[in-house]
């Protein structure tokens, strides 16, 4: 990428990079807890459904510092990671995945909560007359079905986390070359004297990349209706 | 034999249902919209739940609330046909049929290509489930639901959703089905006339109970079927074996209790058996055998019993020598007759309906029976 400087070639990949490690990290806790929040009955399902949906309200600052306080060196599972695995998360682009994934946890299961709430449950008891237990139903009718709206779900978080800034910055810092994704590198720009090229090319970058996560994201909506037959 | 004693009581509802049947045969469930059919074949189905009683299939507890057995229900082996089809739309039609194929346990007594055969499934196959119409959906559902190699198949409404040009279509399939395969069914209709087709017991339910259950020619005579379908749907239901063609009149000749009817029936093979249908209205009584008159159907026979219909008709039953006859006839007419039990009287046939061909269990084909 000739047209791209060093620096913005790097963060560029380390956005890409920790926003595509957020979506996987995501995307089995997403439709899990969205599975329990659509079908579950269990005492604390309205508990469960308010701290997903707290990096909604909360500032990202808090989110950050939060992880700080449970995943930092001192923190209880940092601590007991470091010490059992050796894996260090804060200053880390780990640490910049998981602060990613958090935020971006919430819009992952609202859109795959809605696609479960619209499976046609008839379809699953259809399974289940011809002889599909559980985890067959779920393999076979469920996921399929809902595939559209995983993926929906996918894309809309990707794109979401390739811009996360307030969580990542006060989780693991902003180093160059480790933690400094695009937003972080504009942010940066932003405070040198004369940065201002440099901060409009970023920002062109980060709306080119939101523009087609966004398009990617309407055709697999799409592909839901056409699928659910609206 | 099925044996159901289920019990399901909600705030707005109840479903008392009690009623056997032998196997293989077909039982209809029948009533008005709304009086607890589809809540009964999902209980036997399993996809809900009874809060007490048993189902008993062929020897086999499916559900005893008493000693706690429940088989969960992708272990009851029970073929369920759903009125909306339920066709899985991310699947193509093989793959549908294929679906319950895979899952079916052993011993399979009917193939993927039996079935398609049967149901004349072959140019469905590369097809995707939208690209079907509502008749060919129904032959998918009941061909995925076949697959499965089961020993109850469940239909319930399967041609409610469709229109009269499309029910004539998947009606005779599933007479093939009746036929060929023996499987018992538990058909779930608000149509009497698919009934009539299809049906070799009748469970008559009301308001969520099952108020009458019997073989359909007896239960054709009685008052619970009458409240359902009408003064003018009122009528004897026989299976008539035929006899042969009467070479002056080209009617075949079948056998109706001692006597012998004269229908229109090209079709029909001597030795086979047909269903008839005769209207009560259709049949007028005399006390002397008649003369003069252009109804040629006359059948010799004992007036059983006398039941009024409603404040000017009566429903007259009449034993025409193992089999019985209704007719429906005005109140003076009965005076005057002087009819009453034991009473010997002429019928006379205005009409008789043909119905298809009568379910014989002799007539299962080369494609075998269900081990077991």
């Amino acid at each position: 990428m000739t047209w791209l400087t060093p620096d913005e070639t790097t963060a560029l990949y380390l956005s890409l990079n920790v926003a595509g490690r957020s979506v996987l990290l995501d995307l089995p806790i997403a439709i899990l807890i969205a599975w329990l929040l659509t079908r579950g009955r269990f005492v604390g399902r309205t508990a469960l459904d308010a701290i997903v949906h707290l990096p909604m309200v909360l500032p990202p600052v808090v989110v950050g510092f939060a992880l700080l306080l449970v995943f930092g060196t001192r923190g209880l599972i940092g601590a007991w990671l470091d010490r059992v695995f050796d894996i260090q998360l804060v200053f880390t682009r780990n640490g910049a995945a998981l602060a990613t994934a958090v935020m971006t946890l919430p819009l992952m299961v609202r859109t795959i909560r809605i696609s479960l709430e619209n499976v046609d449950r008839g379809l699953e008891d259809a399974a289940r007359t011809l002889g599909a237990g559980p985890l067959d139903r779920f393999a076979t009718i469920t996921i399929p079905l809902i595939l559209p709206g995983i993926l929906a779900g996918a894309v809309t978080a990707f794109s979401a986390g390739l811009g996360e800034f307030g969580a990542v910055i006060t989780f693991v810092s902003n180093i160059p070359g480790e933690t400094r994704t695009l937003p972080l590198a504009l942010y940066t720009a932003l405070q040198l004297p004369g940065g201002n090229t440099e901060a409009i090319r970023l920002a062109c970058i980060s709306f080119g990349l939101g523009l087609s996560g966004l398009l990617v994201s309407e055709w697999f909506a799409r592909r839901l209706r056409i699928r659910f037959g609206r | 034999m099925l044996r159901i004693r289920l019990q399901k009581r909600r705030a707005n509802f109840a479903l008392d249902a009690e009623f056997e049947m032998p196997t293989p045969g077909v039982v209809a469930l029948f009533g008005r919209s709304g009086c607890g059919k589809s809540t009964l074949v999902n209980i036997i189905a399993g996809l809900l739940r009874a809060d007490s009683g048993s189902i008993e299939l062929d020897g086999r507890v499916l559900l005893d609330t008493a000693t706690g057995t429940c088989v969960a229900p992708e272990a009851r082996q029970i073929g369920y046909v759903f009125q909306d089809t339920r066709l899985f739309p991310h699947l193509g039609v093989e793959a549908n049929l294929r679906y319950a194929e895979r899952r079916a346990h052993a011993p399979a007594f009917v193939s993927f290509d039996a079935v398609a055969n049967l149901l004349d499934l072959g140019p469905l196959l590369p097809r995707r489930t939208h690209q079907l119409s509502g008749g060919e959906k129904q032959r998918i559902a009941i061909g995925r639901a076949l697959l499965r190699q089961p020993r109850l198949l469940l239909l319930d409404e399967p041609l409610a959703s469709l229109d009269a040009a499309r029910r004539d279509e998947v009606l005779p399939y599933l007479e093939t089905l009746r036929d060929q395969l023996a499987i018992p069914m538990v058909y779930v209709s608000h149509q009497f006339d698919e009934v009539l087709r299809l049906a070799t017991h009748l469970v008559i339910m009301d308001a969520g109970a099952t108020v009458a259950s019997g073989e359909i020619g007896e239960m054709s005579l009685q008052a619970p079927l009458r409240a359902i379908i009408g003064p003018d749907a009122v009528g004897a239901v026989i299976d008539a074996e035929v006899l042969g063609t009467d070479a002056s009149s080209g009617l075949q000749r079948v056998r109706v209790g001692r006597g012998e009817l004269a229908v229109l029936a090209p079709s029909a093979t001597p030795g086979a058996k047909m269903r008839l249908q005769i209207l009560a209205r259709d049949v007028i009584v005399a006390t002397e055998e008649p003369h003069g008159l252009s109804v040629r159907n006359r059948l010799r026979g004992t007036v059983t019993a006398i039941v009024s219909d409603d404040a000017h008709a009566d429903l007259i039953s009449i034993d025409i020598g193992g089999t019985a006859l209704l007719a429906r006839i005005t109140k003076a007419a009965t005076r005057e007759l002087a009819l009453r039990p034991g009473v010997s009287t002429w019928a006379l046939i205005k009409s008789v309906s043909l119905r298809g061909r009568s379910f014989q269990s002799a007539a299962i084909t080369s494609l075998g029976s269900p081990d077991g």
